[in-house]
């Protein structure tokens, strides 16, 4: 197993070189760096010397070896545009975008999962059948569109939700927080739903068809034929069945939340990272672009590693012996 | 009274394109104690029997006409939870692939005791105390050990012998084997089917052991019925149907079990395959086949008849080329049905 | 020689005709759903097609549309204009020939860009996939991080990039081809694992051995063998991808580093809207959301069901 583990590590190590790599070359190569940082007026003299200072001509190796350091200790430049450690501004952006990924991700799993695993029972069911196109739907509507209908009826119809910001905050350190107020969930309902349907909806299909593949197998028909009640056979055996695949891409998603609401932040103007990362794209803030990319690369990465842990949990067959765990990768 | 009786059993599949006759109109019983064979090639049907006598048809699948009859209580029209009761507890299964009839995910001990509880009120520690008694039963070695691994840590055989265990655990009266030694090592397959016999004799457990291998039947079976294309073709003593086989098709079968002393003779093999169950011939669904097959048998479909110790369905016993010609008409207009259940007895 | 090219010219028909017979044409037939999404399909497509000709107006002659016009409700509402059967945007322009003319716009790019990431995927699949091997490490490596990274950013930061590399006044007019690269890169993942897997498949098969001992080149030996058989399932994805291309280039313009409102598509139609929604003008920018979801929901319904067809195990 601490092979196993290794082995992932070294992947996530080679992923996170692979991203840093872009990162630094997005950061070194376009545009040019000195001409980001001063004015029209410095000389070309002066230039020079920022760019010696800068070590921006030393050979391609030495710098990116350096840009790796620095992002190591959570370094990573300054902001073209609003000329402040970029590092400080996604700090002060995270809490929002990590509670707003949070709380969907455990809306799409409290309803995705039971959702799936009750059509994969019925599979000819009305019910199953009207979740299932209603899905088809929730997959072909873009997020975006989602946020609006939301804030078309609840905000400006019905005047139920704001349709914008966190709302109240508590500050914890440096961690600002919407969780412990009435308004701050207030704010957080229709984002959350917003980021979530798409993650509800997949996982929910996901599962009805684990479930109706795992239904199918021998060892279901076995445990019927040992006349085990309906309940043992569908959430002792098949359910459990079906978590390998649903914790592999429901760990993927949670990743792909985090990087998903850059649209419902937009949407919503939710103050987070998101919304930063699509304001540096729209002006070319390469050290903002480089940076989240790096940092969505690290939560993809850490996600992984939990997802792999949890499916010693799950798995006998890979507590065992280490050398049949590659098959799992 | 047999333990199992099964009545004129038609097993239909409702498809796109019509509905398929996967059982056509079966007739057998099974005592106390007895091994009934159940030979045929795939696709003849035999593995659906059983799948209807536990009533685990696969749907669309569906019993679409006769009784299944255990201990004299129907129970082919059961409502799934009584039936459910009865599984596992007075009908136990063996699958084929011991492999994938264990879930991988818990151990083969939880497994026992939760069948166990399932169907008695045993304590989790008396139903842990019955399971490893079991897996001593079947022949585990260190059943203390073995009973908390997982079956990814047993070999193909041991699985087997763990599944054996399992179907056997509340000591059922009959076991439905449905080809159980099919996915084992030719080594293990004799072991496993010992195994089984000789438990069965110890609990007084009734089998049908369902199999297309005839030399598993020659040793374990008492009695045997070849299945061809959803009908019985032959049924009778498993002596009398081996060394004296009436239908072409069973002499075909015979002829291909390899033996060793005839080491000379080429292995026999019977012309062209099975019919799809979409274009199954008139008359009788061997016929294209037959070495034997004259005008009648394209036209007629023949019933099963007595012939000797053993009944079987073919017209070569019939008519003016049958050897029992006043007989077996005399017997067909008389007992029909239910005479197929007790003649078969002789 | 002159036999291989026989065979493996009509290679090429063989695997159009067995793509296309069989049970597809039946469960097409019987399937209304998927009849509907078709003719819904072909209703966008037509409409892009003719645009110009079936819209009622010109949302950009400048010299059609007045003020006057402006913020007009659909006609069925009250004040509502029989000349606008959607309403009018606050510049007077006819909503439903914005949607139109949008549409064309929206099925443009979403087609480019698919053609773009299927000659990119199924290119990089079959020398994956028949060459093996370091370049096969690498090209598979490559895509497995892009995978794990949603499409959507990896498309931003394209944009981002290829915004920081063209210089600003011509950033308008390269409008579409920064979108349709953007979208056709980061989705190019889904056709080279495919494809690959089958080439793998097909390699090893001993008519591709033969074609291979007789001294063929391999470059012919993927154009004429291995190409052929792996066109269903290409077709699968790129029909599923066509609806992912609209969504993604509906959002890329409605976060605003899309095409600019002088050439809308159905994104920027609803990224323009947007800002009036609370103001009361809802049709702005609710019916072009709602023709764009139409369109997706139509392709989805065909790509689901033309997977099914394809595979009847997978149902």
């Amino acid at each position: 197993m601490v092979a196993f583990i290794l082995r992932r590590l070294i992947q996530s190590l080679f992923v996170m070189f692979f991203v840093a790599l872009v990162s630094f070359s997005m950061f070194r190569f376009v545009g040019d760096p000195v001409n980001q940082m001063v004015g029209i007026e410095t000389s070309i003299a002066e230039r020079e010397a920022l760019r010696e200072r800068l070590g921006l001509n030393d050979p391609f190796m030495v710098q990116f070896g350096r840009y790796i350091g620095k992002a190591a200790t959570g370094e990573f430049g300054i902001s073209y545009q609003h000329k402040r450690p970029v590092a400080e501004m996604l700090v002060e952006r995270m809490p929002a975008t990590l509670e707003l990924a949070l709380v969907s991700a455990v809306f799409s799993l409290l309803l995705g999962v039971p959702m799936g695993v009750y059509a994969g029972l019925n599979r000819d069911g009305f019910i199953s059948k009207v979740l299932l196109s209603v899905s088809l739907v929730g997959i072909s509507l873009p997020t975006f569109l989602i946020g609006i209908l939301l804030i078309f009826f609840f905000s400006v119809q019905l005047n139920l939700l704001p349709s914008f910001g966190r709302g109240g905050l508590i500050d914890i350190g440096l961690w600002k927080t919407g969780l412990l107020t009435i308004d701050g969930w207030k704010s957080l309902i229709m984002p959350s739903i917003t980021l979530g349907l798409f993650q509800l909806t997949l996982i929910m299909r996901l599962v009805r068809s684990e479930m109706l593949e795992v239904l199918r197998t021998d060892y279901i028909k076995f445990a019927r034929a040992r006349g085990l009640t309906n309940r043992a056979v569908h959430f002792g055996h098949a359910l459990k069945n079906t978590l390998v695949p649903v914790i592999t891409i429901t760990g993927l998603q949670l990743g792909s939340i985090i990087a998903f609401a850059i649209i419902t932040e937009t949407v919503f103007q939710w103050p987070g990272m998101g919304q930063m990362f699509l304001q540096a794209v729209t002006t070319v803030d390469i050290p903002i672009m480089a940076a989240y990319l790096m940092l969505i690369a690290f939560f993809f990465v850490v996600i992984n590693l939990i997802v792999d842990l949890l499916y010693y949990v799950v798995d006998p067959r890979l507590r065992v012996d280490t050398g049949k765990a590659s098959g799992h990768g | 009274m047999p333990l199992l009786e099964v009545e004129n059993l038609v097993v239909e599949f409702p498809t796109r394109r019509g509905t398929l006759t996967a059982v056509n109109d079966i007739s057998l019983h099974i005592d106390e104690g007895e091994v009934l064979g159940v030979v045929g090639e795939s696709g003849a049907g035999k593995s659906m029997t059983g799948a209807a006598i536990i009533g685990l048809l696969e749907p669309p699948g569906r019993v679409a006409s006769g009784r299944i009859l255990l201990e004299g209580e129907r129970i082919d029209n059961l409502p799934y939870e009584k039936m459910r009761r009865i599984r596992g507890k007075r009908i136990g299964a063996i699958f084929q692939d011991p492999l994938t009839s264990l879930n991988p995910l818990y151990s083969v001990g939880r497994q026992l005791v939760e069948t166990i509880q399932t169907h008695t009120d045993l304590s989790p520690t008396q139903a842990r105390a019955r399971a490893i008694e079991l897996l001593t039963e079947v022949g585990i070695p260190a059943p203390e050990r073995r009973v908390d691994q997982y079956p990814h840590q047993f070999s193909g055989g041991m699985r087997q012998r763990v599944v054996i265990a399992l179907a056997l655990c509340v000591n059922p009266r009959l076991i439905i084997a449905d080809e159980p030694t099919t996915a084992l090592d030719v080594s293990i397959q004799a072991q496993i089917i010992a195994l089984l016999k000789r438990l069965c004799r110890e609990h007084g457990t009734a089998v049908m052991l369902v199999t297309h291998d005839m030399g598993v039947i020659a040793e374990t079976a008492d009695r045997v019925a070849v299945m061809y294309a959803g009908r019985i073709a032959e049924i009778g003593p498993v002596r009398e149907v081996i060394k004296n086989a009436k239908h072409p098709y069973t002499h075909g079968l015979m002829g291909s079990i390899p033996s060793i002393g005839h080491d000379s003779e080429r292995l026999e093999q019977i012309p062209g395959s099975m019919p799809r169950l979409t274009d199954i011939p008139t008359g009788c669904a061997f016929n294209p086949r037959c070495p034997h097959a004259f005008d009648k048998c394209r036209t007629v479909r023949p019933d099963l008849l007595p012939i000797e110790d053993s009944w079987t369905a073919c017209w070569l016993y019939d008519g003016e080329e049958g050897r029992n010609k006043e007989a077996s008409k005399k017997l067909v207009a008389e007992t029909k049905a239910d005479a197929v259940l007790e003649g078969n007895n002789g | 020689m002159a036999d291989t090219n026989m065979t493996s010219g009509s290679g090429f028909m063989d695997g159009m005709r067995r793509f296309f017979d069989g049970d597809i044409w039946y469960s097409f037939t019987r399937s209304p759903v998927t009849m509907v999404a078709a003719a819904i399909t072909f209703l966008y497509f037509f409409m892009a097609a003719f645009g110009p000709l079936v819209a009622p107006h010109d949302p950009f002659d400048l010299a059609s549309i007045t003020l006057l016009d402006a913020s007009l409700p659909p006609a069925w509402m009250e004040y509502g204009d029989p000349r606008f059967l959607l309403g009018t945007d606050i510049q007077g322009r006819d909503v439903l020939s914005a949607i139109i003319y949008g549409s064309r716009v929206s099925l443009l790019i979403g087609f480019a860009s698919v053609i773009l990431s299927l000659i990119l995927g199924v290119g990089l699949g079959l020398i994956s996939g028949f060459v093996g091997g370091a370049i096969d490490a690498f090209i598979m490596r490559v895509a497995e991080i892009q995978l794990s990274f949603p499409s959507i950013l990896i498309a931003l930061l394209i944009n981002g990039v290829l915004r920081g590399v063209i210089e600003l006044q011509n950033q308008a007019d390269l409008a579409y081809a920064v979108l349709i690269l953007s979208i056709g890169l980061s989705n190019w993942v889904q056709y080279a694992r495919t494809v690959r897997g089958s080439t793998m498949v097909e390699r090893n098969k001993e008519y591709v051995q033969a074609a291979h001992v007789i001294g063929i080149r391999p470059v012919l030996i993927m154009w004429r063998h291995i190409l052929p058989n792996v066109l269903g399932p290409v077709l699968v994805i790129a029909t599923i991808q066509l609806a992912l291309a609209i969504i993604a280039e509906a959002t890329l313009s409605f976060l605003g580093v899309g095409l600019p409102p002088t050439e809308p598509s159905l994104g920027t139609l609803i990224r323009v809207g947007n800002d009036y929604l609370f103001s009361g003008e809802w049709w702005i920018t609710i019916f072009p959301g709602a023709a764009l979801a139409i369109l997706v929901l139509a392709v989805n319904l065909l790509g689901d069901w033309l997977r099914d067809a394809l595979n009847p195990k997978l149902r």
